[in-house]
């Protein structure tokens, strides 16, 4: 004869298993796809100007000032293990000081169900493109690309960087700042 | 019918009774065998990951809604392995006994391989120099406990629970213990 904690025990812990059993498959099965996709990056203004960095060192640094169209879509990433996209526009730089600079301009989150076909013009950037120094103005290389951060039900968290990345110089002269 | 009695208290206690010495020696065994093993169990994961804290629950709403609280993520620091922008680490602030889980959203890195960093929550409106201490203004590599690499949610909803609830952990603890303690195979 069982007892009622025998009962509970065996009920418990056949229920865990076969929800970790399950979780484990909604793992492996998603765990070799293929996330990259393509998308079309392109700016429309780009400024800099040379103005005071009151966030950080109070010193004056480059700071610029991009607009920017992006078309891309996203629908084939989804699957029953993504629970959201975090997706992210990264400028990547040198600059005399800094072999290597990345500065996220704009993110957006999307959640399963969500519209994931995106076609932006003209948008703002959402994060101001502090320089950590003067090295934005006549920058000839700052690359622009945009890659998501998969969030699972259960599983990984690769980041994917598109394939489609965008490439474009700062002037070589500071717009005078108003 | 009591509680006692559904339990089957008196036959465990019976079974007790019943145990020679060497029986409830290898009771006291068993249960530091289990308690070993979780120790090892976590220190082996240390070495493995290369990070101080393997695993760690999502305290705070800050990073939804991709991670809610109670969520658990799995962490690696390894060293040669670069800081990039869109990962999310998790950093322990001077002055802060709690780590942060936020994402990276500017970095920039020397010829020399020095790198300093800022973070945001996903879900906060500002970036963390507010959070950092007093005078910070970016995080370099020694802050950094791990970096976010698997996750699986609600399952350490039940440690924040114990610590919001320190009785509660007790209880539990302490049945689970007599219960391994007196229960004969």
């Amino acid at each position: 004869m069982h007892t009622v904690l025998t009962r509970g025990n065996a009920t418990v812990a056949y229920s865990l298993s076969v929800l970790a059993g399950l979780t484990f498959c909604c793992f492996i099965s998603t765990v070799f796809l293929d996330y990259r996709t393509d998308a079309n990056i392109k700016t429309v203004r780009v400024l800099v100007k040379n103005v005071p960095d009151y966030g950080a060192s109070r010193q004056k640094h480059d700071l610029g000032y991009v607009t920017f169209d992006l078309e891309t879509n996203l629908t084939n990433i989804f699957n029953w293990n993504v629970k959201q996209l975090f997706l992210y526009l990264t400028a990547e730089y040198e600059t005399a000081a800094n072999q290597l600079n990345q500065v996220v301009l704009w993110d957006k989150i999307i959640l399963r169900g969500d519209n994931a076909v995106l076609d932006f013009k003209n948008m703002n950037t959402k994060y101001y493109f502090w320089d950590d120094g003067n090295g934005l103005k006549d920058n000839k290389n700052v690359t622009l690309s945009l890659s998501w951060n998969i969030i699972p039900n259960a599983g990984l968290l690769p980041s994917v960087r598109s394939t489609g990345k965008h490439i474009f110089k700062f002037p070589s002269e500071y717009a005078s700042s108003i | 019918m009591g509680l006692a009695s559904i339990l089957q208290v008196d036959e465990m206690l019976g079974d007790f009774n019943r145990m020679n010495k060497r029986q409830s020696l290898y009771q006291v065994l068993s249960f530091a065998m289990i308690v070993s093993s979780a120790l090892m169990i976590w220190k082996g994961l240390m070495v493995v990951t290369g990070s101080e804290s393997p695993i760690v629950v999502v305290l705070s709403g800050s990073m939804e809604p991709a991670f809610h609280r109670g969520d658990l993520l799995f962490l690696t620091n390894y060293k040669e392995e670069p800081v990039r922008v869109g990962e999310i680490v998790v950093f322990k602030v001077e002055g802060r006994d709690i780590p942060i889980v936020h994402r990276v959203i500017k970095l920039h890195e020397k010829e020399d391989g020095t790198v300093k960093f800022l973070t945001k929550g996903d879900n906060n409106n500002v970036d963390d120099r507010g959070l950092y201490a007093p005078g910070q203004l970016w995080l370099t590599k020694k802050d950094i406990v791990g970096r976010a690499r698997g996750f699986l949610p609600y399952v350490g909803i039940i440690t924040i629970f114990m610590n919001e609830y320190p009785k509660v952990k007790w209880a539990i603890l302490s049945i689970l213990a007599i219960f391994v303690l007196l229960h004969r195979e």
